[in-house]
């Protein structure tokens, strides 16, 4: 898949890379024992080491340690057994401490990769530069007082992992793929809940442009974009607003900017003279942090199979394609939903049923897969009922949507509404004549060679059995009766 | 009750379990002192009512067998160390009103052994400084004069209120704190005694940081074994603090057996610059002799990165301070002086709220942590810190125990230096790289200078080995025999 901009002195590449800011799911702040919980009251999870108060000191939350580690064996990344915290200092009203607690050259994790599937089947591994730890700060709130600003300390210390990729990605489509898979992984592993409208994972964008062959040119961050969509976007305007300061004779310069999705543009965020000297130096307040293999084995050994594997086992299990599979792995939830669901049947099937019907259905009820009236079980006998022919495939259709109101098991809905296939041959044959004899000149425009009226034969005598006539039987017999 | 100010730690708490007086007459006792001394200026927060209803405590815990070794104990407190409800201040404007809703670590520890806080003493505003001169509540002064002399001296710093209370006997002991000499030198000036212990061996937690890698708190007594005690009392493993060391804690008091035979005492040549005051040279050589007439052996040892040591401090140290110093910014606690904005309510809030000596760190430390200075200052810093560390590991292959002179010079006039921050952090030159190394380090009253003030040696002891320092302490001071006072004690 190629994405060029087409400008006047040529063709244009984009160069892409994500900075992923993910929230990880532990109890407890990274430094200090204070709660998590996201929407609560403002200033009610903070303690005194997260307020920054005076001979306050920090300790490493170990599950926090672990759940790097996680994400970085689902990454099939480099684990650094030493790796160190740093300090990155500025001022700002909600950072209590004056500092941020990061790690800066020596990160808890290196080099790993990701797995993009693209829509076009096709599909491209992005490298991860780093993963690190790093507390959050505060969240300023500037609409409650005309002239005053208000702190909330709950997200002060809260673990976050910065997750770096490289410049991997050509493409808008390559950034979302990036994006969607890595949630994905970071959900399936339980290290982040990926929910990007609460802020637990948010995103930075670094776009740059460049003709064929030519090395890297200046890139532009763009901060704490909150959506795949937005995310997308925003590269697209980005990289088009270099072009066209290029092309015009323009240079870009290395900036911070923001999006703003209502005018679709982006714009500076930081003028040159507030540039940051974030003055990195090594926390003396804490050791370096140290484990063995022994604590990275123990860790392994607990993770889940992850998606590229999961789809892998799918393709090779189930004789699905690739596409679907990536589309049934990409929420670890819609898989396990699919699993139980295809127990014993025909996973291809309830592959297609799961995809194009149960989707759409839950889409258009704005249900998740876990809100989903219809259990796995149900899906599963609603397919074991076609299968063994008691309902035709279309009126299986109507049973989905009375299931998907109602939530009862096909089996009782069919009985319920007998809605069952008519495969007695009599019942069809005596349904076939009743329409014919009271059709015949179009009975005789068959016989003269009209054959496609058969299905005019078939759809009436259909209406006539209300769908349940057994499709097949229904044709034969049609035929049989008027062409002999 | 005079006798009862005569008494020293050990004494006073032997007393107390012998029922020769209570602990409510010791405290109160000194509660006299504290009030009759007030204008040494020792106390930021004098806390008599909570003194004594701690001494009723200790009383009844005495009665009841259910004593700590601390218990009845009246001591002072450095104000560095956050005291729950209690005004902290670390001596600067910036705290003002600052009543901390959480105890330190070590103030904790004492208060559970029993013992009795009559205050929050004096120092240099957030520790910087060696006079306590730089305190926003004004100086606190030295009880010693110079023979003739009624000019006012300062008591060293920063813990000068710490070794003002114990040498004019407003305090049995006191807590200090010692980032590059802050309870070793104070100490020689006062003639009292001080440990810094090894780095990690109390916890930072609930003390006010001024540079993390180096604070360690440590007792300023009247004994060695009074120290001995009271580090017993203070130290120990706390989670709270990830830099605190999990090793067991010895019993200190239990060290001092007078005996050094065939110890092995290393004596730096680098510790004797030219132009080394001859009284001071004098004072190291007749410890040397003391402590070879109790048995142990001398060793002439190269300490060879010694002259780079204060350079580094005054690198690495202010560089953190001005970290640890970023959340006085007048949002949560302490002083603020509004502003139009919030960089110039920032600028207006640490303007007012520090003084000059602190805002002179923080912008050295600021610049040599600033982009393309880093390298230059802050990590040719750690690299010189290593191999000063390394100096002494490979001394102490050889040596026991390291004996040097605490400070250059007894104890100068108040104002003098003032004007000279480099003349004033040459105090430091021969403490700094103990610190530096995170070692244990003491000083011992030794002898009085030609003008009568009090003058000390260090002894300077392998990582987490303060039994070896304390015993060898304790048979110098035993061989000095230093019982001056201060005049205003005699009177």
């Amino acid at each position: 898949m190629t994405y060029i901009i087409k400008g006047e002195t040529g063709d244009w590449e984009l160069v892409i890379g994500l900075e992923v800011h993910a929230q990880v799911i532990s109890n407890a702040k990274l430094f200090s024992g204070a709660a998590t919980v996201f929407g609560a009251e403002a200033n009610t999870q903070v303690s005194f080491i997260d307020a920054g108060f005076p001979g306050m000191l920090p300790t490493i939350n170990s599950v926090c340690v672990e759940q790097a580690v996680r994400t970085g064996l689902g990454l099939k990344a480099k684990i650094n057994k030493r790796s160190v915290f740093a300090r990155k200092n500025y001022f700002y009203a909600d950072l209590p401490q004056g500092y941020q607690i990061s790690q800066f050259d020596l990160p808890i994790i290196g080099e790993g990769e990701i797995i993009l599937d693209l829509p076009d089947g096709t599909s491209r591994t992005v490298g991860i530069e780093r993963l690190h730890l790093e507390q959050d700060a505060g969240k300023s709130v500037h609409d409650q007082h005309p002239s005053k600003s208000f702190i909330d300390l709950n997200r002060s210390g809260v673990a976050l992992m910065e997750i770096v990729s490289k410049p991997d990605m050509r493409t808008p489509e390559e950034a979302g793929a990036y994006l969607r898979k890595l949630r994905a992984i970071l959900r399936y592993l339980e290290t982040c809940d990926g929910n990007m409208d609460e802020g637990s994972m948010r995103c930075d964008v670094n776009v740059s442009v460049r003709k064929a062959g030519e090395p890297y040119r200046t890139r532009c961050e763009i901060k704490n974009v909150n959506s795949v969509r937005f995310v997308m976007q925003a590269i697209e305007i980005e990289a088009k607003r270099h072009v066209e300061v290029y092309e015009s004779g323009g240079d870009i310069v290395q900036e911070t900017r923001l999006f703003d999705p209502s005018r679709g543009e982006t714009r500076s965020m930081r003028s040159k003279e507030h540039a940051h000297d974030y003055r990195y130096f090594p926390d003396p307040d804490l050791l370096p942090l140290e484990f063995d293999d022994a604590f990275v084995e123990a860790i392994r050994a607990t993770l889940p199979e992850l998606p590229d594997e999961k789809k892998a086992r799918f393709v090779e299990t189930y004789g699905m394609t690739g596409y679907d599979a990536g589309v049934l792995v990409m929420e670890k939830e819609t898989a396990a939903y699919f699993e139980e669901a295809a127990k014993g049947r025909d996973g291809k099937q309830v592959a297609n049923w799961l995809i194009t019907t149960l989707f759409g259905g839950l889409n258009k009820k704005g249900l998740s897969i876990t809100e989903s009236p219809i259990s796995p079980a149900q899906l599963g006998q609603l397919v074991d009922l076609v299968n063994d022919n008691t309902i035709s495939g279309r009126l299986a259709k109507d049973v989905f949507e009375i299931m998907l109101e109602e939530g009862k098991d096909p089996a009782v809905i069919v009985e319920e509404r007998g809605m069952k296939q008519v495969t007695d041959t009599g019942a069809i044959e005596a349904a076939c004549d009743a329409v014919i004899a009271a059709n015949p000149e179009k009975a005789q425009d068959v016989r003269d060679g009209k054959e496609k009226l058969i299905a005019w034969f078939i759809g009436q005598v259909m209406k006539a059995t209300q769908g349940k006539a057994n499709p097949g039987m229904l044709q034969e017999i049609l035929k049989k009766k008027l062409l002999g | 009750m005079t006798s009862l100010l005569d008494l020293s730690l050990a004494e006073a708490r032997d007393g107390l379990r012998a029922k020769d007086f209570t602990a409510v007459e010791l405290t109160d006792a000194y509660l006299g002192m504290v009030e009759k001394h007030r204008g040494l200026n020792a106390y930021i927060t004098e806390t008599p009512d909570l003194a004594r209803e701690q001494a009723k405590a200790a009383d009844a815990a005495l009665a009841a067998g259910t004593a700590g070794a601390m218990a009845g104990i009246p001591v002072g407190i450095k104000d560095l160390f956050c005291t729950e409800g209690v005004l902290t201040t670390a001596a600067s404007h910036i705290l003002d009103g600052f009543k901390p809703p959480y105890e330190s670590t070590v103030s904790a520890n004492l208060k559970k052994a029993g013992a009795v806080m009559l205050g929050k003493l004096n120092l240099d505003e957030f520790a910087m400084g060696g006079s306590n001169q730089t305190s926003y509540y004004g100086p606190a002064k030295n009880p010693w004069k110079a023979e003739g002399s009624d000019a006012d001296l300062v008591p060293g710093g920063s813990s000068g209120g710490s070794a003002a209370a114990v040498s004019a006997r407003m305090a049995l002991a006191a807590t200090g704190t010692d980032t590059g000499g802050s309870i070793r030198q104070p100490a020689a000036y006062c003639g009292i005694t001080g440990i810094k212990p090894t780095y990690g061996r109390c916890s930072r937690f609930g003390i006010i940081a001024y540079a993390s890698s180096l604070d360690q708190a440590g007792p300023m007594t009247r004994t060695v074994r009074d120290a001995a005690i009271m580090l017993g009392s203070m130290a120990g493993f706390d989670p709270k603090d990830s830099t605190s060391a999990d090793i067991a804690l010895p019993d200190f008091e239990a060290a001092l057996t007078g005996d050094i035979r065939s110890l092995k005492i290393g004596i730096p040549q680098e510790y004797r610059p030219e132009g080394l005051d001859p009284e001071i040279n004098a004072l190291w050589d007749k410890g040397i002799d003391m402590l070879k007439a109790a048995g142990a052996e001398v060793v002439d040892i190269s300490l060879p990165h010694t002259k780079y040591a204060l350079a580094t401090y005054y690198i690495i140290a202010p560089a953190e301070a001005s970290s640890n110093l970023a959340r006085y910014d007048g949002l949560r606690f302490g002083l603020r002086v509004e502003g139009k904005t919030l960089d110039e309510m920032y600028a207006r809030t640490r303007a007012a709220g520090f003084g000059e000596e602190v805002q002179r760190r923080i912008l050295m430390g600021t610049y040599v942590l600033s982009a393309g200075y880093y390298d230059a200052y802050y990590l040719k810093a750690q690299r010189v810190r290593a191999r000063i560390a390394e100096d002494f590991r490979n001394a102490f292959k050889t040596v026991d125990v390291i004996l040097t002179p605490t400070a250059p010079t007894p104890a100068f006039g108040i104002g003098a230096n003032m004007d000279d921050p480099i003349a004033m952090y040459l105090n430091d030159v021969f403490t700094v790289p103990t610190s530096l190394a995170g070692l244990p380090g003491l000083s011992v009253p030794v002898g009085l200078s030609s003008t009568g003030l009090p003058l000390g040696l260090q002894l300077i002891g392998r990582p987490f080995d303060e039994e070896t320092v304390l015993r060898a302490g304790d048979v110098l001071e035993k061989a000095a025999g230093f019982s001056a006072v201060p005049s205003l004690v005699k009177g």
